[in-house]
Protein backbone atom coordinates (compact mmCIF):
# COMPACT_ATOMS: atom_id res chain seq x y z
CA UNK A 1 0.00 0.00 0.00
CA UNK A 2 1.48 3.30 -0.98
CA UNK A 3 1.02 5.24 2.28
CA UNK A 4 1.96 2.86 4.75
CA UNK A 5 5.39 3.26 3.01
CA UNK A 6 6.12 6.26 4.64
CA UNK A 7 6.40 6.96 8.58
CA UNK A 8 4.87 9.86 10.33
CA UNK A 9 7.01 11.07 13.26
CA UNK A 10 6.84 13.60 16.06
CA UNK A 11 10.11 15.25 16.89
CA UNK A 12 9.57 17.39 19.76
CA UNK A 13 8.74 19.61 20.83
CA UNK A 14 10.17 18.49 23.84
CA UNK A 15 13.07 17.22 22.33
CA UNK A 16 16.71 18.06 24.17
CA UNK A 17 18.36 18.65 20.34
CA UNK A 18 15.18 20.97 19.13
CA UNK A 19 17.00 23.73 21.36
CA UNK A 20 13.55 25.00 22.59
CA UNK A 21 10.26 24.25 21.73
CA UNK A 22 10.69 23.58 17.99
CA UNK A 23 7.96 20.37 16.68
CA UNK A 24 9.35 18.62 13.41
CA UNK A 25 7.18 16.51 11.79
CA UNK A 26 9.39 14.43 9.81
CA UNK A 27 7.80 11.97 7.55
CA UNK A 28 10.50 8.91 6.39
CA UNK A 29 11.10 6.48 3.84
CA UNK A 30 13.12 3.92 5.89
CA UNK A 31 15.75 6.43 7.51
CA UNK A 32 15.24 9.10 4.68
CA UNK A 33 13.44 12.56 5.32
CA UNK A 34 10.93 12.98 2.38
CA UNK A 35 9.12 15.86 4.18
CA UNK A 36 9.81 18.06 6.87
CA UNK A 37 7.00 20.81 8.35
CA UNK A 38 8.35 22.73 11.31
CA UNK A 39 5.54 23.65 13.58
CA UNK A 40 6.55 27.23 15.75
CA UNK A 41 4.80 29.27 18.23
CA UNK A 42 5.05 27.22 21.16
CA UNK A 43 6.55 30.01 23.15
CA UNK A 44 4.21 33.06 21.60
CA UNK A 45 3.95 35.76 23.82
CA UNK A 46 2.57 38.61 21.82
CA UNK A 47 6.06 40.96 21.68
CA UNK A 48 4.69 43.30 18.82
CA UNK A 49 1.18 43.40 20.00
CA UNK A 50 2.67 44.24 23.66
CA UNK A 51 4.90 46.66 22.39
CA UNK A 52 2.35 48.73 20.96
CA UNK A 53 0.64 49.37 24.19
CA UNK A 54 4.08 50.52 26.21
CA UNK A 55 6.26 53.33 25.52
CA UNK A 56 9.21 53.64 23.58
CA UNK A 57 11.33 53.51 26.82
CA UNK A 58 9.55 49.97 28.40
CA UNK A 59 9.37 48.46 24.86
CA UNK A 60 13.21 47.86 25.14
CA UNK A 61 12.71 45.43 27.98
CA UNK A 62 10.73 43.67 25.64
CA UNK A 63 13.82 43.08 22.93
CA UNK A 64 15.59 41.42 25.94
CA UNK A 65 13.39 38.29 25.79
CA UNK A 66 13.49 37.65 22.01
CA UNK A 67 17.13 35.78 21.31
CA UNK A 68 18.08 35.59 25.06
CA UNK A 69 21.34 34.94 24.36
CA UNK A 70 22.31 38.13 23.06
CA UNK A 71 20.20 40.09 24.46
CA UNK A 72 22.50 43.20 24.25
CA UNK A 73 22.35 42.50 20.14
CA UNK A 74 18.56 43.16 20.49
CA UNK A 75 18.48 46.26 22.83
CA UNK A 76 21.26 47.77 20.15
CA UNK A 77 18.91 47.03 17.05
CA UNK A 78 15.69 48.46 18.85
CA UNK A 79 17.70 51.73 19.73
CA UNK A 80 19.41 52.23 16.16
CA UNK A 81 16.08 52.36 14.71
CA UNK A 82 13.88 54.59 17.60
CA UNK A 83 17.37 57.17 17.31
CA UNK A 84 16.51 56.88 13.22
CA UNK A 85 13.03 57.46 13.76
CA UNK A 86 14.19 60.63 16.67
CA UNK A 87 17.27 61.58 14.07
CA UNK A 88 19.68 61.93 17.24
CA UNK A 89 23.24 61.09 17.05
CA UNK A 90 24.92 58.82 19.63
CA UNK A 91 28.42 60.15 21.75
CA UNK A 92 31.57 57.68 19.82
CA UNK A 93 31.88 55.91 23.76
CA UNK A 94 28.64 54.79 24.09
CA UNK A 95 28.88 54.04 20.42
CA UNK A 96 32.09 51.94 20.71
CA UNK A 97 31.00 50.45 24.31
CA UNK A 98 28.31 49.21 22.04
CA UNK A 99 30.34 47.90 20.23
CA UNK A 100 32.06 46.02 22.81
CA UNK A 101 28.73 44.61 24.34
CA UNK A 102 27.81 43.33 21.34
CA UNK A 103 30.71 41.70 20.11
CA UNK A 104 31.18 40.24 23.62
CA UNK A 105 27.51 38.99 23.26
CA UNK A 106 28.02 37.65 20.16
CA UNK A 107 31.21 35.44 21.40
CA UNK A 108 29.19 34.47 24.43
CA UNK A 109 26.20 33.03 21.83
CA UNK A 110 28.17 31.57 19.31
CA UNK A 111 30.14 29.52 22.82
CA UNK A 112 26.66 28.41 23.42
CA UNK A 113 26.06 27.52 20.09
CA UNK A 114 29.27 25.30 19.71
CA UNK A 115 28.72 23.49 23.21
CA UNK A 116 25.44 22.59 22.57
CA UNK A 117 25.63 21.52 18.95
CA UNK A 118 28.64 19.64 19.50
CA UNK A 119 26.91 18.22 22.25
CA UNK A 120 23.54 17.30 20.60
CA UNK A 121 26.74 15.02 17.95
CA UNK A 122 27.86 13.53 20.72
CA UNK A 123 30.94 15.62 21.45
CA UNK A 124 30.42 16.36 25.12
CA UNK A 125 34.21 17.77 25.89
CA UNK A 126 33.34 20.95 24.41
CA UNK A 127 30.24 21.97 26.28
CA UNK A 128 32.71 22.38 29.44
CA UNK A 129 35.43 24.45 27.86
CA UNK A 130 32.79 26.53 26.18
CA UNK A 131 31.35 27.26 29.32
CA UNK A 132 34.01 28.05 31.28
CA UNK A 133 34.74 30.90 28.76
CA UNK A 134 31.09 31.78 28.60
CA UNK A 135 30.73 31.95 32.08
CA UNK A 136 33.81 34.36 32.20
CA UNK A 137 32.53 37.06 29.68
CA UNK A 138 28.47 36.50 31.38
CA UNK A 139 30.44 37.95 34.71
CA UNK A 140 32.34 40.84 32.80
CA UNK A 141 28.90 41.72 31.48
CA UNK A 142 26.82 41.20 34.58
CA UNK A 143 29.57 43.56 36.42
CA UNK A 144 28.46 46.48 34.27
CA UNK A 145 24.50 45.53 33.41
CA UNK A 146 23.56 43.96 36.44
CA UNK A 147 21.90 41.04 34.27
CA UNK A 148 23.46 37.65 32.97
CA UNK A 149 20.22 37.17 30.50
CA UNK A 150 18.26 40.13 30.64
CA UNK A 151 20.60 43.45 30.63
CA UNK A 152 17.89 46.18 28.94
CA UNK A 153 21.66 48.54 29.18
CA UNK A 154 21.89 50.01 25.22
CA UNK A 155 19.81 52.77 25.89
CA UNK A 156 17.44 55.00 23.44
CA UNK A 157 20.00 57.53 22.88
CA UNK A 158 22.86 55.92 24.81
CA UNK A 159 23.78 53.61 27.81
CA UNK A 160 22.27 52.95 31.14
CA UNK A 161 25.47 53.93 32.76
CA UNK A 162 29.36 53.66 32.43
CA UNK A 163 31.59 51.11 33.05
CA UNK A 164 33.09 50.08 36.03
CA UNK A 165 36.86 50.34 36.76
CA UNK A 166 37.24 46.74 37.13
CA UNK A 167 35.51 45.72 33.77
CA UNK A 168 38.48 46.39 31.20
CA UNK A 169 41.39 44.85 32.54
CA UNK A 170 38.81 41.85 32.84
CA UNK A 171 38.03 41.94 29.41
CA UNK A 172 41.56 42.65 28.39
CA UNK A 173 42.60 39.17 30.28
CA UNK A 174 40.02 37.28 28.61
CA UNK A 175 40.62 38.69 24.64
CA UNK A 176 44.24 38.09 25.47
CA UNK A 177 43.39 34.35 26.35
CA UNK A 178 40.95 33.59 24.14
CA UNK A 179 42.23 32.80 20.97
CA UNK A 180 44.00 29.88 22.08
CA UNK A 181 41.07 28.91 23.97
CA UNK A 182 39.71 28.91 20.11
CA UNK A 183 42.63 26.77 19.25
CA UNK A 184 41.81 24.03 22.15
CA UNK A 185 37.83 23.82 20.52
CA UNK A 186 39.57 23.12 16.90
CA UNK A 187 42.29 20.51 18.49
CA UNK A 188 38.87 18.77 19.68
CA UNK A 189 36.33 19.13 16.49
CA UNK A 190 37.68 20.42 13.41
CA UNK A 191 39.64 17.54 12.45
CA UNK A 192 38.46 14.95 14.02
CA UNK A 193 37.83 11.94 11.94
CA UNK A 194 34.12 11.62 13.42
CA UNK A 195 33.28 15.09 13.85
CA UNK A 196 34.18 15.73 9.91
CA UNK A 197 31.71 12.32 8.98
CA UNK A 198 29.25 13.76 11.19
CA UNK A 199 28.91 17.43 9.41
CA UNK A 200 30.89 17.49 6.13
CA UNK A 201 28.26 17.53 2.85
CA UNK A 202 25.20 17.16 5.52
CA UNK A 203 22.40 19.57 4.91
CA UNK A 204 24.27 21.86 2.33
CA UNK A 205 22.70 25.00 0.51
CA UNK A 206 24.32 27.05 -2.25
CA UNK A 207 24.51 30.51 -1.92
CA UNK A 208 21.27 31.03 -4.54
CA UNK A 209 19.40 29.15 -2.38
CA UNK A 210 19.77 30.62 0.89
CA UNK A 211 19.15 34.19 -0.50
CA UNK A 212 16.26 32.67 -2.31
CA UNK A 213 15.32 31.54 1.09
CA UNK A 214 16.13 34.93 2.92
CA UNK A 215 18.32 33.18 4.98
CA UNK A 216 21.20 35.49 6.88
CA UNK A 217 23.74 35.43 9.19
CA UNK A 218 26.76 32.25 9.41
CA UNK A 219 24.80 30.02 7.43
CA UNK A 220 24.54 32.55 4.43
CA UNK A 221 28.24 33.69 4.75
CA UNK A 222 28.95 29.52 4.93
CA UNK A 223 27.74 29.25 1.42
CA UNK A 224 29.80 31.89 0.30
CA UNK A 225 27.75 35.05 0.16
CA UNK A 226 29.74 37.98 1.24
CA UNK A 227 26.93 39.55 3.83
CA UNK A 228 27.13 41.05 6.76
CA UNK A 229 25.42 44.17 7.86
CA UNK A 230 28.11 45.52 9.56
CA UNK A 231 30.08 45.64 6.60
CA UNK A 232 27.18 46.39 4.14
CA UNK A 233 25.43 49.33 6.45
CA UNK A 234 27.96 50.02 9.20
CA UNK A 235 26.07 50.99 12.31
CA UNK A 236 27.59 52.44 15.84
CA UNK A 237 31.32 53.24 14.14
CA UNK A 238 31.85 49.31 12.52
CA UNK A 239 33.01 51.30 9.83
CA UNK A 240 36.30 52.04 12.56
CA UNK A 241 37.40 48.65 13.08
CA UNK A 242 39.40 46.30 11.34
CA UNK A 243 37.84 43.23 10.80
CA UNK A 244 37.11 40.27 8.52
CA UNK A 245 34.07 38.64 7.30
CA UNK A 246 34.66 34.84 7.36
CA UNK A 247 33.26 32.89 4.52
CA UNK A 248 32.26 29.08 3.66
CA UNK A 249 32.64 27.03 0.24
CA UNK A 250 30.16 24.26 0.64
CA UNK A 251 27.54 25.83 2.45
CA UNK A 252 27.30 22.50 4.93
CA UNK A 253 27.10 22.11 8.30
CA UNK A 254 30.90 21.97 8.93
CA UNK A 255 31.62 25.13 7.02
CA UNK A 256 29.13 26.29 9.43
CA UNK A 257 30.99 25.59 12.20
CA UNK A 258 34.47 27.27 10.58
CA UNK A 259 32.53 30.24 9.80
CA UNK A 260 31.09 30.85 13.05
CA UNK A 261 34.52 29.66 15.04
CA UNK A 262 36.37 32.17 12.61
CA UNK A 263 33.65 34.74 14.04
CA UNK A 264 34.85 34.45 17.53
CA UNK A 265 38.13 35.51 16.65
CA UNK A 266 36.86 38.23 14.44
CA UNK A 267 34.84 39.73 17.67
CA UNK A 268 37.87 39.31 19.63
CA UNK A 269 40.01 41.30 17.33
CA UNK A 270 37.45 43.84 17.63
CA UNK A 271 36.87 43.62 20.91
CA UNK A 272 40.38 44.58 21.83
CA UNK A 273 40.31 47.64 19.05
CA UNK A 274 37.17 48.84 21.08
CA UNK A 275 39.23 48.67 23.92
CA UNK A 276 41.89 50.31 22.59
CA UNK A 277 40.42 53.17 20.98
CA UNK A 278 37.68 53.74 23.47
CA UNK A 279 37.55 57.57 24.07
CA UNK A 280 36.19 59.37 26.80
CA UNK A 281 33.29 61.29 26.74
CA UNK A 282 29.90 61.20 27.67
CA UNK A 283 27.67 57.72 27.45
CA UNK A 284 24.46 59.06 26.12
CA UNK A 285 23.06 61.96 24.07
CA UNK A 286 22.51 64.04 27.12
CA UNK A 287 21.85 67.09 25.05
CA UNK A 288 18.42 65.36 23.86
CA UNK A 289 16.35 66.38 26.70
CA UNK A 290 13.17 65.04 25.51
CA UNK A 291 14.62 61.54 24.98
CA UNK A 292 17.85 60.65 27.25
CA UNK A 293 17.24 60.37 31.15
CA UNK A 294 19.56 62.78 32.79
CA UNK A 295 21.99 60.91 34.75
CA UNK A 296 21.87 59.68 38.21
CA UNK A 297 23.79 61.95 40.03
CA UNK A 298 22.05 65.09 38.54
CA UNK A 299 18.62 63.86 39.55
CA UNK A 300 19.66 63.52 43.35
CA UNK A 301 20.87 67.29 43.01
CA UNK A 302 18.64 69.15 40.56
CA UNK A 303 14.72 69.12 41.16
CA UNK A 304 14.27 70.07 37.72
CA UNK A 305 16.46 66.97 36.37
CA UNK A 306 14.58 64.79 38.48
CA UNK A 307 11.32 65.96 37.28
CA UNK A 308 12.32 65.62 33.60
CA UNK A 309 13.94 61.72 34.42
CA UNK A 310 9.97 61.15 36.49
CA UNK A 311 8.39 62.47 33.11
CA UNK A 312 10.71 60.27 30.37
CA UNK A 313 10.24 57.56 32.44
CA UNK A 314 6.28 57.51 32.84
CA UNK A 315 5.26 58.93 29.60
CA UNK A 316 8.43 58.39 27.11
CA UNK A 317 9.13 60.80 24.07
CA UNK A 318 6.88 61.80 20.53
CA UNK A 319 8.74 60.65 18.02
CA UNK A 320 7.68 62.55 14.51
CA UNK A 321 5.60 60.42 11.95
CA UNK A 322 7.18 57.87 9.78
CA UNK A 323 8.56 54.99 9.85
CA UNK A 324 12.08 53.62 9.58
CA UNK A 325 14.08 50.25 9.82
CA UNK A 326 17.33 49.25 11.45
CA UNK A 327 18.97 46.19 11.69
CA UNK A 328 21.98 44.68 13.19
CA UNK A 329 24.41 41.42 12.30
CA UNK A 330 23.71 39.50 15.43
CA UNK A 331 24.76 36.02 16.41
CA UNK A 332 22.23 34.61 13.94
CA UNK A 333 22.19 36.91 11.10
CA UNK A 334 20.40 40.18 10.43
CA UNK A 335 18.36 41.03 12.82
CA UNK A 336 16.22 44.47 12.08
CA UNK A 337 13.14 46.43 13.90
CA UNK A 338 10.47 48.59 11.16
CA UNK A 339 9.08 50.96 13.43
CA UNK A 340 6.18 53.25 12.41
CA UNK A 341 5.21 55.75 14.52
CA UNK A 342 2.03 58.07 14.23
CA UNK A 343 3.33 60.91 16.34
CA UNK A 344 2.35 59.27 19.79
CA UNK A 345 4.30 57.81 23.20
CA UNK A 346 4.42 54.14 22.08
CA UNK A 347 5.09 52.55 18.49
CA UNK A 348 1.91 52.30 16.22
CA UNK A 349 3.41 48.75 14.24
CA UNK A 350 6.38 47.35 15.91
CA UNK A 351 7.87 44.66 13.01
CA UNK A 352 10.54 42.38 14.35
CA UNK A 353 12.77 41.13 11.88
CA UNK A 354 14.23 37.87 13.69
CA UNK A 355 16.72 35.80 12.21
CA UNK A 356 16.09 32.59 12.97
CA UNK A 357 12.44 32.87 11.74
CA UNK A 358 13.75 33.37 8.28
CA UNK A 359 16.61 30.81 8.62
CA UNK A 360 14.29 28.28 10.27
CA UNK A 361 11.82 28.64 7.18
CA UNK A 362 15.04 27.07 5.14
CA UNK A 363 14.84 23.61 7.20
CA UNK A 364 12.76 21.83 5.21
CA UNK A 365 14.47 22.35 1.96
CA UNK A 366 18.21 21.51 3.78
CA UNK A 367 16.63 17.98 5.47
CA UNK A 368 14.48 16.57 2.33
CA UNK A 369 16.39 13.58 1.36
CA UNK A 370 19.05 13.58 4.04
CA UNK A 371 19.19 10.78 6.85
CA UNK A 372 16.91 11.06 9.89
CA UNK A 373 20.18 11.05 12.11
CA UNK A 374 21.35 14.51 10.34
CA UNK A 375 17.88 16.79 11.24
CA UNK A 376 19.85 16.80 14.65
CA UNK A 377 22.66 18.38 12.80
CA UNK A 378 21.30 20.74 10.63
CA UNK A 379 18.97 22.12 13.24
CA UNK A 380 21.83 22.66 15.64
CA UNK A 381 23.66 24.34 12.40
CA UNK A 382 20.93 27.29 12.24
CA UNK A 383 21.49 28.18 15.32
CA UNK A 384 17.90 29.23 15.97
CA UNK A 385 16.33 30.46 19.52
CA UNK A 386 13.13 29.77 19.19
CA UNK A 387 12.57 33.27 21.79
CA UNK A 388 13.24 34.81 18.90
CA UNK A 389 11.07 32.59 16.08
CA UNK A 390 7.74 33.25 18.18
CA UNK A 391 8.41 36.42 20.00
CA UNK B 1 16.92 55.03 -8.86
CA UNK B 2 15.03 52.23 -8.64
CA UNK B 3 11.73 54.66 -8.15
CA UNK B 4 12.32 56.61 -11.81
CA UNK B 5 13.11 52.72 -13.26
CA UNK B 6 9.80 51.62 -11.78
CA UNK B 7 8.19 54.92 -13.13
CA UNK B 8 9.05 53.90 -16.41
CA UNK B 9 8.29 50.47 -16.72
CA UNK B 10 5.00 50.91 -14.57
CA UNK B 11 3.55 54.23 -15.21
CA UNK B 12 -0.12 53.66 -14.12
CA UNK B 13 1.19 51.00 -10.98
CA UNK B 14 3.30 53.67 -9.03
CA UNK B 15 0.84 55.07 -6.77
CA UNK B 16 4.06 57.00 -4.54
CA UNK B 17 7.27 57.22 -3.62
CA UNK B 18 8.60 58.86 -0.26
CA UNK B 19 11.80 59.30 1.74
CA UNK B 20 12.39 59.44 4.81
CA UNK B 21 15.39 59.07 6.93
CA UNK B 22 17.32 58.09 3.70
CA UNK B 23 14.67 55.10 3.36
CA UNK B 24 12.62 55.18 0.05
CA UNK B 25 9.64 53.72 0.22
CA UNK B 26 7.33 52.89 -2.96
CA UNK B 27 3.39 52.37 -2.87
CA UNK B 28 2.59 50.26 -5.62
CA UNK B 29 -1.33 49.05 -7.10
CA UNK B 30 -1.21 46.00 -4.81
CA UNK B 31 -3.06 44.24 -8.29
CA UNK B 32 0.17 45.09 -10.03
CA UNK B 33 2.49 43.44 -7.03
CA UNK B 34 3.67 40.44 -8.65
CA UNK B 35 4.66 42.48 -11.83
CA UNK B 36 6.69 44.96 -10.04
CA UNK B 37 8.20 42.36 -7.46
CA UNK B 38 9.82 40.05 -10.93
CA UNK B 39 11.07 43.05 -12.56
CA UNK B 40 12.62 44.17 -9.21
CA UNK B 41 14.14 40.68 -8.65
CA UNK B 42 15.00 40.10 -11.90
CA UNK B 43 15.69 43.41 -13.66
CA UNK B 44 19.90 43.80 -14.27
CA UNK B 45 20.05 47.69 -12.41
CA UNK B 46 17.87 46.47 -9.77
CA UNK B 47 18.52 42.98 -8.89
CA UNK B 48 16.92 43.13 -5.38
CA UNK B 49 17.18 39.21 -4.77
CA UNK B 50 16.83 39.10 -1.33
CA UNK B 51 13.18 39.46 0.57
CA UNK B 52 14.41 40.86 4.02
CA UNK B 53 11.34 41.37 5.21
CA UNK B 54 7.55 41.70 4.94
CA UNK B 55 5.28 43.27 7.64
CA UNK B 56 1.82 43.59 7.51
CA UNK B 57 0.25 46.95 9.30
CA UNK B 58 -3.48 48.07 10.45
CA UNK B 59 -4.62 51.33 10.04
CA UNK B 60 -7.89 50.74 11.73
CA UNK B 61 -10.43 53.49 10.27
CA UNK B 62 -8.15 54.03 7.26
CA UNK B 63 -9.35 52.92 4.00
CA UNK B 64 -7.64 50.64 2.60
CA UNK B 65 -7.56 49.09 6.46
CA UNK B 66 -4.11 47.26 5.81
CA UNK B 67 -0.80 47.82 4.54
CA UNK B 68 1.77 45.10 3.46
CA UNK B 69 5.52 46.95 3.55
CA UNK B 70 7.92 44.67 1.56
CA UNK B 71 11.48 45.36 2.68
CA UNK B 72 13.98 44.31 -0.06
CA UNK B 73 17.75 43.79 -0.23
CA UNK B 74 20.48 43.82 -3.09
CA UNK B 75 22.88 41.91 -2.65
CA UNK B 76 24.84 43.13 -5.96
CA UNK B 77 24.33 46.93 -5.55
CA UNK B 78 23.92 46.66 -2.09
CA UNK B 79 21.14 48.68 -1.17
CA UNK B 80 17.64 48.69 -0.13
CA UNK B 81 14.02 49.31 -1.19
CA UNK B 82 10.54 49.29 1.16
CA UNK B 83 7.40 48.74 -1.41
CA UNK B 84 4.23 48.74 0.18
CA UNK B 85 0.53 48.21 -0.89
CA UNK B 86 -2.69 48.96 0.83
CA UNK B 87 -5.49 45.88 0.92
CA UNK B 88 -8.57 46.23 1.95
CA UNK B 89 -10.17 44.63 4.74
CA UNK B 90 -11.72 40.86 2.91
CA UNK B 91 -9.60 41.33 -0.52
CA UNK B 92 -6.99 39.05 -0.56
CA UNK B 93 -3.46 39.77 -2.04
CA UNK B 94 -1.49 38.01 -4.92
CA UNK B 95 1.32 36.10 -3.09
CA UNK B 96 5.39 36.73 -3.53
CA UNK B 97 6.01 33.26 -2.52
CA UNK B 98 7.00 31.75 -5.70
CA UNK B 99 9.09 34.92 -6.42
CA UNK B 100 11.10 34.30 -3.17
CA UNK B 101 10.67 31.37 -0.93
CA UNK B 102 11.06 33.38 2.64
CA UNK B 103 8.13 34.88 1.82
CA UNK B 104 6.38 31.62 2.43
CA UNK B 105 6.13 32.28 6.09
CA UNK B 106 6.32 35.36 5.86
CA UNK B 107 3.16 35.55 4.48
CA UNK B 108 1.85 32.32 6.67
CA UNK B 109 2.84 35.19 9.80
CA UNK B 110 0.67 37.93 7.88
CA UNK B 111 -2.37 36.09 7.60
CA UNK B 112 -2.34 34.56 10.98
CA UNK B 113 -1.59 38.39 12.51
CA UNK B 114 -3.69 40.49 10.56
CA UNK B 115 -6.04 37.90 8.71
CA UNK B 116 -5.09 39.08 5.41
CA UNK B 117 -5.71 36.20 2.45
CA UNK B 118 -2.61 35.24 0.04
CA UNK B 119 -3.83 34.14 -3.13
CA UNK B 120 -2.17 31.30 -4.50
CA UNK B 121 -0.04 30.72 -1.30
CA UNK B 122 1.13 26.92 -1.56
CA UNK B 123 -0.05 26.78 2.28
CA UNK B 124 -2.16 29.19 3.91
CA UNK B 125 -2.18 28.49 7.87
CA UNK B 126 -1.75 29.81 10.74
CA UNK B 127 2.09 29.58 11.88
CA UNK B 128 2.58 31.16 15.42
CA UNK B 129 -1.45 30.58 16.81
CA UNK B 130 -2.62 27.09 17.07
CA UNK B 131 -5.34 26.31 14.17
CA UNK B 132 -8.70 26.67 16.76
CA UNK B 133 -7.16 30.61 17.57
CA UNK B 134 -10.10 32.91 17.11
CA UNK B 135 -9.33 36.30 15.95
CA UNK B 136 -6.46 38.12 14.16
CA UNK B 137 -4.19 39.85 17.18
CA UNK B 138 -2.25 42.55 15.15
CA UNK B 139 -5.18 43.83 14.25
CA UNK B 140 -5.78 47.10 16.44
CA UNK B 141 -9.13 45.76 17.32
CA UNK B 142 -7.98 43.24 19.47
CA UNK B 143 -7.65 43.66 22.72
CA UNK B 144 -4.14 43.60 24.36
CA UNK B 145 -5.16 41.03 27.22
CA UNK B 146 -7.33 38.55 25.28
CA UNK B 147 -10.93 38.96 24.19
CA UNK B 148 -11.36 36.61 27.16
CA UNK B 149 -10.20 38.57 29.94
CA UNK B 150 -12.17 38.98 32.76
CA UNK B 151 -14.73 36.26 31.65
CA UNK B 152 -15.15 33.04 34.02
CA UNK B 153 -13.87 29.73 33.39
CA UNK B 154 -16.42 27.48 31.72
CA UNK B 155 -15.60 25.00 34.57
CA UNK B 156 -16.96 27.19 37.48
CA UNK B 157 -19.59 28.04 35.92
CA UNK B 158 -20.76 24.26 35.79
CA UNK B 159 -20.27 24.39 39.49
CA UNK B 160 -22.75 27.37 40.02
CA UNK B 161 -25.03 25.75 38.04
Amino acid sequence: MAESRYMTINMGPQHPATHGVLRLLLELDGEIVVKAEPHIGYLHRGVEKLSESLTYPQALTMTDRLDYTSALSNNLAYCLAVEKLLDINVPKRAQYLRVLFAELQRIAAHLLWVATHALDLGAMTVLFYAFRERETILEALELVTGARLTPSFVRIGGLAGDIPDTFLPRVKNFVEDFPKRVDDYETLLTENIIWKKRTKNIAPMSGEECINYGVTGPVLRASGVYYDVRKAYPYSSYEDFDFEIPLGKHGDVYDRYLVRLKEMRQSNRIVKQAMEKLPEGPIAAFDALQVVPPAKEEVGRDISALIRHFKIMQEGFRPPCGEVYASVESSKGELGFYIISDGSNKPFRMKIRPPSFVNLGALPKMIEGQMVADVVAAIGSIDIVLGEIDR
Amino acid sequence: MAGDLLKGKFPEAILNIEEFRRETSITVDPGKIREVMAFLKESEGLFYDLLLDLAGVDFEGCSPRFMIAYLLHSTKFNKKLRIKARVAEGVPMDTVSDIWKSADWMEREVYDMFGIKFNNHPDLKRILLTDDFVGHPLRKDFPVEGPDFGQPFNVCLEEER
